[in-house]
């Protein structure tokens, strides 16, 4: 049997909302236009000429397969990285030896097809997408059937309970993703809580070294870090490494501003936490968690780079423009005996982004 | 087995040009198909598919750059994994780049760079597989908008629609997963956002972000983590849906654009084997060169300018990749504010709405579309031919609406961009944009309907008094008016080919017998919304009118002859005067 005794069986379309006569059409199928004859077809030159068109495509792939190995011998990589159009002599020659080759072949194959394949257009007769209507019943038949014969219907108390027994395996799935943050790892009580804590000096970020409230000129901003983070046999900290010394960097980054204490708006219960105009606060956005710290000094707007929350460093650090709903969190600083910046105590509140239980911890 | 059960390509290899098909003995191709058919059993299956008719149209092209992307982004994936190191343990880098030498980063971006610096051919492949990723995802975003512009979604199309809908979201994920596995700073950032929006869901969300990470974030599971869903989980998913995509497509046969022979039971184009094999895989290599050539010259995600995560720094203009960008964007434009706390529990809209409400519905609404049109229009046929987005003003104009919304919304995620490339305030460009992402759509929508209206009346106008010959007469009264020709049969027969648009009537409150109808209420709200998408289209003219605009044309084109004169100048143009019948007219 061919394709076309097939085809020809064509049901009409099940439309019986529609009028059962539709309007007639204005202008009558003139049928397929009538097929023309491209220059490959009637002239042997042209044939031979797109022959060798293509052949020259392929062998030119090939050339450019072959300059795809010699440059992978030929330049090196690592040192003269930037040597050209910005990236790797290596990286340059290979991507445009390895383009050309794939982009001359696929040219080629489809100038083939184009030139010399057949141009004559086929028609193919479309099936409805659904079954014979006798397929249709024989299934419904052998499916009420097994169904009958399966007797679930009839038995509720052993369709019951056997789709409980299935339905209850979902318990053990999803308990074996617990351990996904096995033992204590899952307390989110950390949140609540960083590695500041009373008397811990202020250190620049990157360096690690103290901050002496005296080094702070009005208008400065400093990234700064707990001491903790950077231990020494001085000042007896603990080592940390991996997962906590991560997490503690991510909670515990601040920045330290220097403002004409005229300009601060007092926030009540906070009066004593400034020195001298200097203020403190947790660098992390209240949105999303983003690190703050594009300063505006004449404005004393900290700007967050990911979603703009824009906070008022000298009002409490309250959000003035911005997705984000809370003021950044406030480090309570002292000085010590040496002048230098510590921690009254930890946060007083989460820092970071929001969570469900929050206001709870 | 005898010979005429066997598979016969002989004639697949001779019927190709001018003259008829002959039989002759099995080729070789042949000989090696029997082989595999009294094995395989293939035969059944490939003598209806070798040969299966593909219509051909550019605009068809656009899936295929998906799926070629995606067999570009396995290829290339595979090499990578090859070096990649998924650990975030600590260590100090030592390779090539100067620049970063004695930096402590994860094992991780150290591999990367390595993959960049060290390996010959590692970067290519690097940018190559982030260029696809890119495409791959444009892609397959135009090939929705065509097939929705188009109708191709409708009967019996809708659950390839869903599948497609899936593989964009799943696009998407792969997206994300992928560029946060070199573990740099800005890949860093965008895992540290979605930590936020983990910890934004209401009563799970902080126990999810947990789970996810390990522990507290960032911890050291959440790149191991992430790099198994991205080269196993979903591409797993991709593949199987994209397979199953592609067997609907062979199924259902390709839709194709009306046109003369060209109908709703029919197929016409160019049989599988050879014509479309060869354009369909020719056209892969031709992807695959683009990308190739993108790759080796084009700069995307320089790790090693943007250095290692860490939690305290941030950059500047840090962005998604674009895809990404529209729900950073509506996370952008949230006015300030917007946290209430009930019973002591936290509940952040601003996260809440931009990110975990507005993009699932958008989703759902996208999957949902061709299940709304059908159930307004109440339309159960198969449909083959395809629509031209003016024949559809409504629906063309719900997607411009949708289009505007993901654009503005796209727009404002680069908000901090704008404002610094235009000099202008970001505190303006974020107001205008909490504004502009509710009246843009609207404002799109009926500046779309009533454009595509006046298309369908400027066909209209084509139809029944021809095109625009540029050709001025002058009356004897002196009045001027350009002559019209008619437009050849075949042009004429594809501007009328296409349904007349039925708006639903529904009858009474009651039946016969004064029983309320069933459903009443609903069905009433059915009415009025196929009163709103169809109400105000424009119809093709009947027989009768064609009729009576073409007597009146040919009576025009009768007190008209002769009174031409030859005008100086259009002896070498297309204006000059026929004098002969034998010139046919303009084919439009």
């Amino acid at each position: 049997m061919s394709i076309d005794d097939k085809s020809t069986a064509i049901e009409p379309h099940s439309d019986s909302h529609l009028p059962a006569a539709p309007a007639a059409e204005p202008i009558a199928d003139p049928g397929l236009a009538e097929h023309h004859w491209r220059p490959t077809d009637v002239d042997t030159r042209a044939e031979k000429r797109a022959e060798r068109q293509i052949a020259a495509m392929f062998i030119a792939a090939m050339i450019f397969s072959v300059l795809f190995v010699v440059s992978y011998f030929a330049f090196g990589v690592g040192d003269n990285w930037d040597t050209v159009a910005g990236l790797g002599a290596s990286t340059v020659s290979l991507g445009v030896t390895l383009g050309m080759a794939l982009l001359l072949i696929g040219i080629g194959i489809i100038h083939l097809a184009r030139k010399l394949m057949s141009d004559v257009e086929m028609v193919e007769m479309r099936h409805p997408a659904a079954s014979p209507q006798e397929d249709r019943d024989a299934t419904i038949e052998a499916l009420n059937a097994g169904l009958d014969e399966a007797g679930i219907g009839r038995r509720p108390l052993v369709r019951n309970t056997m789709l409980g027994a299935v339905g209850i395996l979902g318990l053990p799935a999803v308990v074996l993703l617990r351990d996904l943050a096995p033992g204590s790892t899952l307390d989110i009580s950390k949140l609540a809580s960083t590695i500041w804590e009373p008397g811990m000096r202020l250190v620049r970020d990157v360096v690690g070294t103290p901050i002496k409230a005296s080094d702070i000129e009005v208008g400065d901003l400093i990234n700064a870090a707990p001491e903790a983070l950077f231990p020494t046999e001085e000042n007896g900290y603990e080592e940390l490494e991996g997962a906590p010394l991560q997490s503690e960097k991510a909670k515990g980054a601040i920045i330290i501003v220097r403002m004409d204490p005229d300009e601060i708006t007092p926030v009540s219960g906070r009066e004593e936490w400034t020195v001298d105009g200097i203020i403190c606060y947790s660098k992390i956005c209240t949105h999303v968690g983003c690190p703050i710290s594009l300063y505006e000094r004449t404005t004393h707007h900290v700007l967050c780079p990911c979603h703009q929350s824009t906070f008022d460093l000298a009002d409490g650090a309250k959000v003035v423009f911005g997705p984000a709903a809370r003021p950044l969190p406030q480090l309570p600083l002292m000085e010590d005996g040496e002048g230098y910046l510590v921690a009254q105590s930890d946060f007083k509140e989460p820092i970071g982004a929001s969570y469900w239980e929050r206001e709870k911890q | 087995m005898s010979t005429d059960s066997r598979l016969d390509t002989s004639k697949v290899a001779t019927s190709n040009r001018t003259d008829a098909a002959t039989t002759s003995k099995p080729s070789k191709a042949g000989g090696l198909a029997s082989w595999a058919d009294d094995r395989l059993g293939l035969a059944t299956v490939m003598k209806k598919n070798l040969r299966k008719v593909f219509p051909d149209h550019w605009s068809f092209m656009l899936g295929e750059i998906a799926l070629w992307s995606f067999v570009i982004l396995l290829l290339t994936g595979v090499f990578l994994t090859l070096w990649y190191n998924p650990s975030m343990g600590h260590v100090t880098y030592e390779g090539s780049y100067d620049q970063l030498r004695g930096v402590g980063m994860s094992e991780a971006m150290v591999s990367t760079l390595n993959i960049s610096f060290d390996v010959r051919g590692g970067l290519l492949m690097r940018q190559m597989h982030h260029w696809a990723a890119m495409i791959f995802i444009a892609s397959m975003m135009v090939h929705l908008l065509r097939v929705y512009f188009t109708g191709a979604h409708r009967k019996p199309r809708e659950l390839n629609w869903v599948i497609g809908c899936i593989l964009l979201l799943l696009g998407t994920l792969e997206g994300f997963t992928g560029y946060s596995l070199p573990d740099d700073l800005l890949s860093g950032t965008g895992v540290r956002a979605a930590d936020g929006f983990l910890k934004a869901t209401p009563v799970a969300g902080t126990y999810m972000s947990f789970l996810l990470f390990g522990g507290e974030f960032p911890g050291e599971a959440i790149i191991p983590r992430l790099y198994i869903v991205h080269v196993l989980l979903i591409p797993g998913i991709l593949l199987a849906l994209i397979a199953a995509h592609m067997l609907l497509l062979v199924y259902h046969k390709h839709t194709q654009w009306p046109g003369p022979g060209r109908t709703e039971q029919n197929v016409v184009g160019y049989p599988m084997l050879p014509v479309y094999a060869a354009k369909a895989g020719g056209f892969f290599f031709m992807v695959f060169g683009v990308v190739a050539i993108m790759g080796g010259l084009l700069t995307i995600n320089p790790v090693w300018q943007f250095g290692p995560y860490d939690p305290t720094k941030v950059t500047a203009g840090s962005q998604p990749d674009w895809y990404m960008g529209w729900p950073d964007g509506l996370l952008r434009i949230m006015p300030s504010g917007m946290e209430t706390v009930i019973f002591g529990y936290t509940i952040s809209w601003n996260v809440l709405l931009p990110i975990l409400i507005v993009p699932p519905l958008m989703l759902v609404v996208l999957i949902l579309l061709p299940f709304l049109e059908g159930w307004i229009t109440g339309d159960k046929r198969n449909h083959h031919l395809l629509q031209r987005p003016r024949n559809a003003p409504t629906r063309t104009a719900v997607m411009v609406a949708l289009m505007t919304f993901y654009g503005l919304a796209w727009a404002a995620g680069g908000n901090d961009i704008i404002a610094i490339k235009l000099h202008s305030s970001i505190n303006q460009i974020t107001y205008f944009m909490r504004v502009a992402v509710f009246l843009g759509p609207l404002l799109a929508f009926w500046i779309t309907r009533r454009w595509c209206i006046s298309l369908q009346r400027h066909d209209n106008e084509t139809l029944l008094h021809g095109y625009e010959t540029g050709i001025i007469t002058r009356s004897p009264d002196g009045g001027y008016a350009e002559r019209h020709l008619p437009i050849s049969e075949a042009s004429a027969y594809t501007l009328t080919a296409r349904e007349r648009d039925e708006v639903l009537a529904i009858g009474g409150d009651t039946d016969a017998a004064g029983v309320a109808a069933p459903n009443s209420r609903s069905e009433k709200v059915r009415a009025r919304l196929s009163r709103w998408m169809f109400a105000h289209n424009v119809q093709k003219p009947t027989a009768a009118e064609l009729e009576e605009a073409h007597h009146h044309a040919s009576h025009e084109a009768e007190l008209t002859s002769g009174l031409d004169h030859p005008a100086e100048g259009h002896q070498f143009d297309d204006h000059q005067l026929r004098d002969t019948e034998e010139v046919p007219l303009r084919e439009r």
